[in-house]
């Protein structure tokens, strides 16, 4: 069944806020198999120049995802979830997440379209701080394998 | 930093493990990266690497040649293959490189990345733009 075309366009706001620990930085790092001192060590990361430990350039899949995931949930858009793949993904950082960010985020269905049989929906996410000022803007194709593909 | 010059390649064993981690650390609970049978159950050939566990391993490439990841601007990747990653305690071996494909006047540089697993990429046109 191919996907609701009138939801091009639609937009998400943010369902709640969330707020970035310094614990959830460092839980992410390990599970990258990262050491780098800037994710753990407020000192490293001021010396740095920093405010505060900052989080690795992926690490707002966590609420990107969770976006996603409400999106594609719903019944009307008529997507076969057990059908579906990550198509691809960018992050555009205005600036590093830190510890202490609390964020928002508004998703956006820029595009959905059909080829080859196969649906491809373009999403984007604007993530802003507190004060509403940028901080990261993600993009993901997702794509739907068609019944016969 | 020069046009062509390469960064420090990073080969990482994924293992069934990390991908437990990396599902709790993520909150992406997708079973097709945990569960075999579920995996088998929509045609894949066991289970499977998170992509973006795969992306962020690319990023740590650029991150680590770094040393600062405040410097990457931007990172971004099209998911061509899966990686599969058997439960024998090995894993899967993908073996991540880079080089400065163009710095701009602005002080930008483009890093092209490459992610191989089994002989083949699994990552399409995986770069970073960072500031130089």
């Amino acid at each position: 069944m191919p996907l609701d075309q009138s939801f091009s366009g639609r937009s998400y706001p943010s369902a709640s806020k969330y707020e970035v620990s310094r614990e959830k930085i460092r839980e992410f790092a390990d599970a990258i198999g990262d050491p780098n001192p800037l994710y753990r060590d407020r000192e490293a990361a001021r010396a740095a120049g920093h405010p505060d430990v900052l989080a690795p350039p992926t690490f707002v899949t966590i609420i990107n995802l969770a976006a996603i995931n409400t999106i594609v949930a719903d019944p009307e858009l008529g997507l076969d979830y057990s059908r579906m793949v990550h198509g691809s993904q960018s992050f555009g950082h205005r600036r590093p997440v830190y510890a202490g960010d609390v964020l928002e985020l508004t998703t956006h269905i820029e595009k959905i379209m059909t080829r080859a049989g196969n649906d491809f929906i373009d999403l984007r996410a604007e993530i802003a701080d507190a004060g509403g000022a940028p901080v990261c803007t993600t993009r993901a194709q997702l794509v739907v394998r068609g019944e016969d593909a | 930093m020069n046009v062509g010059d390469e960064l420090p390649p990073l080969s990482v064993r994924i293992t069934r493990d990390q991908l437990v981690r990396y599902a709790g650390a993520s909150l992406d609970f997708n079973p097709i990266h945990w569960n075999e049978t579920f995996a088998k159950d929509v045609g894949l050939p066991d289970v499977i690497a998170h992509g973006m566990l795969t992306m962020a391993l690319a990023g740590r490439v650029v991150t680590d040649w770094l040393g600062d990841p405040g410097r990457l601007l931007d990172l971004s990747t099209r998911f061509t293959r899966p990686v599969v990653v058997p439960n024998d305690g090995q894993g899967a071996l993908v073996e991540f490189t880079g080089k400065v494909a163009a710095i701009s006047d602005d002080g930008i540089a483009r890093i092209d990345l490459v992610a191989r697993f089994d002989g083949q990429t699994v990552l399409g046109r995986p770069q970073a733009s960072v500031r130089v």
